[in-house]
């Protein structure tokens, strides 16, 4: 089932009082979520996300705008017939109940035509547990699982009424690393599954790149650009999406387009291949975009005019596979440039410094003043 | 598990038109529940504020007026202030307010003191039998304060100290609940705090004035609050000891006031002498009353 | 600082209590339960005929204390589940209100720090029927048709009814604060995890709520108990000290009846009674817990 949010708007009052102007977390969120993919809403903390899957949810109602499942309007349904799934960062586990009876719980709700008989409803939620692979922890109480296991109790729960559309909260951000990669993969493997669409909400960029058919980046409540995860790191809308996806962070230097031509201070980084008046830019290049240079041999000689880059070396750490070069450039907005390349690579540092070539697809323009990409 | 994008989730129709049928249902059961909780709590609060109201009314009756009323009105036509010279002046209401104000304010200090000193000293200080010590006075709270009492009348005969204050001081001032209170409160100050005040010198005693007692201040108010509503509301114990009207407390006062006083008669001045009685805790209450509420409340969750 | 100093330092801090636990709590435990088996102990010289249960057998007897017993029971049984159920109610109803909350909890509360004795006075004028006049309550019930009943000097069944209203009235703030502030503390999110589920509303106070605040349902339940056993000055506060003459004596009455009653005082059978009702309570409480370890659930 699709779901269509149109133009999207969620105010609260300020939590300090004495400000007049309401908080806007979601600020005309514009977006059709496919039927059937796995989709990751993207951001950093306070950026709405959150509050978007409550809208959808019907936890909150929003300000203005409207909500489809499907063709039907929703906007003004209650959460309690919405009928989607939740899963709460916290799980919300009724730790009076054991697994099964938590598991059974949204099926002892329906009712008419829905209602199941006590074998049918038992029948379903071994199906689920088995789903998650929690099938032999029925009887156990939360309080006697791990984290990971109460959260797949959490997942069943939320799957045992069938729902339209799965929605999870963080749901991996309460779990320690090496659970946090196994059961990504877990929450993949579900939706294929069961087909479901399903929207979860992270501030993990990697987890989100990693599984999603598609990923929604948010910034102050609003979308900065959205797509299949690759696509939105090959090619930035503007400079947030660039900062936020990719470890490690895309490298950003302050720059300027003269003449056609981009400069990072006085190096001559590249050509751009459309018309743009001389302005300001940012200039993001991706750690893997640096190639070094061994053709420069350092300032004394004469300048053959090439297009590179050139850093103040500072440091070489290698790690295994690869290994980054840590060098310094006053235009560099941050503390150190790391830039990566395959290990036992030859380095010159002519006078304590070295030059790189760009890989063209790996250096993004930003006008300086909106952000927005150039090239 | 098959790929099911129709949920079956319940009451979920599939036409527009029903949507609009369970929104309106919604709204209109929310708003009928809401009217019937405040009708609910309206209701109550009549009933706890009537009592209140009708008391303070008579207290500004006259006698006369009072007494004229077969069908008891609800407002005062002709207020008068004659019923509260009357309370102070026919009946010692004076002596009895002093007599529980002072027993208040001593026994609750006293308590304050053993309190401390005691929660003190489970808390934080170690010697043997710390534990068998702490089980026992644990168990002693199981004691009913009703079978005390017998032999503490005998006791306080025997000493002498019958119709006199510390006759009705002493046997007042323990409560194991509130050592126990304040014992917790008092354990979860960190031991950190503790050591680093040793190491810059600091006397036991000095640490438990300068450290322990503020950081568990919340505590000991609402200790201090309890034993206060407590010593006010104090009936059996006042009763037993005094028979001299002159060391009456307000309860065994009023009890006096009831059968004696004003001859049986005058109610509308023992309404003002119960008004004066009430006065003094429920302005304490008015202008505290966050504290109070959070102090019962904690006070209570722990036990 | 050595142990030495500390454990003088201790036992120094813990002398006052020890001293005034001492003398007016644990000595006074062992003696009442000597004298309740001290048999026909006279106060003036004291002196007594024997060691036996006849103090025992002489309360049990006696048709005052059967009559304590009985209302003493009748208000536990009556007050207890009332209040603790209006508590709850009331509870629940401010939980879900949202202007006016505060105002409602400062109003429930002031019964709580008034003197009850005082106020008991006020609730006696308005329920009681004289030659004068018919009371405030009285004018209410004729004002819905009823015929006017004397609560305080008429019939066993309106006194026994005044008896538990107050009672009720004068417990309940207490209750409700603890309740609504036990509410205030059950997470929030399992009321949203349930609504996502569309759970019905009774569903979720029977499933959800109700467990999760037994805990302290049980313990005002316990405590009421044990408070309502001990039921005394609420009585006195509107049937004047002679209660038995009321035929409103409870328990504690009679304990205190023959300890400083007409008749000069009679220790030992203040005694018997006063561990008759220390059993009693003893007992319902151990029941209690029983009854909680399968119906309670603790976190």
């Amino acid at each position: 089932m699709k779901i269509v949010l149109e133009h999207l708007t969620k105010k609260f009052p300020n939590r300090n009082k004495k400000i007049k102007e309401d908080v806007i977390a979601v600020n005309d969120f514009d977006y059709e979520i496919p039927n059937g993919k796995l989709i990751g809403l993207l951001g950093p903390s306070g950026c709405g996300k959150s509050t978007v899957l409550n809208l959808i949810s019907g936890l909150e109602k929003p300000t203005n705008g409207k909500i489809h499942f499907g063709d039907d309007d929703v906007t003004e349904l209650p959460a309690e017939n919405r009928g989607v799934g939740l899963v709460f960062q916290n799980y919300a586990l009724y730790p009076h109940l054991n697994v099964r009876e938590n598991i059974r719980f949204p099926l002892e709700n329906l009712r008419g035509k829905d209602k199941m008989t006590r074998d049918e409803m038992d029948r379903k939620v071994f199906e689920t547990a088995k789903l998650v692979q929690i099938e032999g922890l029925l009887d156990r109480k939360p309080s006697e699982m791990s984290g990971g296991q109460q959260q797949r109790v959490a997942i069943a729960r939320a799957l045992v009424k069938q729902p339209k559309v799965l929605l999870l909260d963080e749901p991996l951000s309460n779990l320690d690393a090496r659970l946090r990669l196994q059961t990504r993969e877990e929450l993949k493997r579900i939706q294929v599954e069961t087909g479901i669409t399903t929207i979860f909400v992270t501030h993990d960029q990697e987890e989100a790149m990693s599984i999603c058919d598609t990923i929604v980046v948010m910034q102050d409540g609003r979308i900065m650009q959205h797509g299949n995860p690759q696509d939105v790191y090959d090619k930035p809308d503007n400079l947030f999406v660039a900062k936020f996806l990719g470890t490690p962070q895309i490298n950003v230097f302050k720059g300027v387009v003269k003449a056609g031509t981009v400069f990072i201070g006085n190096d001559r980084i590249m050509m751009m291949e459309e018309d743009f008046e001389d302005r300001d830019v940012f200039v993001g290049i991706r750690p893997e975009g640096f190639i070094p240079d061994d053709s420069w041999n350092g300032r004394s000689e004469a300048s053959d005019n090439k297009e590179r880059l050139i850093c103040e070396f500072r440091k070489l750490e290698v790690m295994g596979r690869d290994s980054s070069i840590l060098c310094a450039n006053e235009y560099f907005e941050g503390t150190m440039i790391r830039a990566i390349i395959a290990s036992g690579t030859e380095i010159k540092t002519p006078g304590g410094e070295v030059a790189f070539n760009i890989k063209p697809n790996k250096i993004h323009i930003f006008d300086a003043k909106t952000g927005k990409v150039l090239h | 598990m098959s790929s099911n994008t129709d949920g079956k989730t319940g009451s979920v129709p599939h036409v527009n038109s029903e949507y609009k049928l369970i929104e309106q249902r919604a709204t209109a059961a929310n708003v009928f529940g809401q009217i019937i909780r405040y009708l609910l709590l309206a209701f109550w609060a009549l009933i706890v504020l009537f009592p209140f109201y009708w008391m303070i009314l008579t207290s500004f009756k006259s006698y006369s007026s009072y007494n004229s009323e077969y069908v008891p009105k609800l407002f005062v036509t002709s207020p008068t202030f004659q019923n509260y010279v009357d309370a102070f002046t026919e009946v010692s209401l004076g002596r009895y307010l002093l007599n529980t104000f002072v027993f208040t304010v001593v026994t609750t200090a006293i308590m304050l003191v053993i309190v401390v000193l005691s929660a003190f000293a489970f808390s934080r200080l170690e010697f043997k039998g710390k534990n068998i010590l702490f089980a026992l006075f644990l168990s002693l709270m199981m004691i009913p304060n009703e079978l005390v009492i017998i032999t503490n009348y005998v006791t306080i005969t025997n000493m002498n100290l019958r119709n006199s204050m510390p006759g009705l001081v002493l046997p007042s001032v323990i409560s194991v609940f509130y050592i126990y209170l304040l014992k917790e409160n008092f354990e979860q100050i960190p031991d950190e705090l503790y050591k680093a005040a040793k190491v810059d010198g600091t006397s036991d005693m000095r640490y438990l004035w300068r450290v322990m007692i503020p950081i568990a201040k919340p505590t000991l108010i609402t200790i201090t609050i309890l034993k206060v509503i407590e010593c006010w509301n104090s009936y059996v114990w006042p009763r037993l000891i005094t028979d001299d009207p002159n060391f009456f407390l307000v309860s065994n006062g009023i009890q006096e006031i009831r059968e004696n006083g004003f001859g049986r008669e005058n109610i509308p001045a023992m309404m003002a002498a119960v008004v004066a009685i009430s006065v003094p805790l429920m302005v304490l209450f008015l202008v505290f009353r966050k504290k109070i509420m959070a102090g019962v409340a904690r006070g209570g969750t722990k036990g | 600082m050595n142990s030495k100093k500390q454990t003088l330092t201790a036992w120094l801090c813990l002398l006052p209590a020890i001293i005034f636990l001492g003398a007016f709590l644990v000595y006074p435990m062992i003696d009442v339960f000597i004298y309740s088996f001290e048999e026909g102990y006279n106060f003036a010289s004291q002196s007594y005929f024997g060691i036996g249960g006849y103090n025992y057998s002489y309360v049990l007897h006696d048709p005052y204390f059967i009559q304590a017993l009985k209302n003493t029971f009748i208000i536990v049984l009556i007050t207890v589940p009332l209040s603790t159920g209006i508590a709850l109610i009331i509870s629940l109803a401010l939980s879900s209100i949202d202007k006016l909350r505060e105002l409602f909890q400062t109003i429930f509360f002031l019964p709580y720090v008034t003197n009850t004795l005082a106020v008991g006075l006020v609730f006696m004028i308005l329920f009681q029927k004289t030659a004068y006049t018919d009371g405030m309550v009285n004018l209410l019930i004729r004002f819905f048709g009823g015929e006017s009943v004397d609560f305080i000097d008429g019939p066993y069944s309106a006194k026994m009814f005044v008896m538990c209203f107050y009672t009720i009235w004068v417990v309940l703030p207490f209750k409700i604060l603890i309740l609504t502030s036990n509410l205030a503390s059950v997470d929030p999110i399992y009321y949203k995890a349930a609504k996502i589920d569309a759970t019905p509303k009774f569903r979720i106070f029977f499933k959800i709520t109700l467990p999760m605040i037994s805990p302290m349902v049980f313990y005002l339940v316990i405590t009421g108990f044990i408070g309502a056993f001990k039921a005394y000055s609420d009585e006195v506060a509107l049937f004047g000290t002679d209660l038995n003459a009321a035929g409103m004596n409870t328990i504690v009455g009679y304990i205190y009846d023959m300890l400083y009653g007409n008749s000069g005082g009679y220790p030992s059978y203040a005694s018997a009674a006063a561990i008759i009702l220390f059993a009693i309570v003893f007992t319902i409480t151990i029941i209690n817990l029983l009854v909680s370890e399968k119906t309670v659930y603790y976190q």
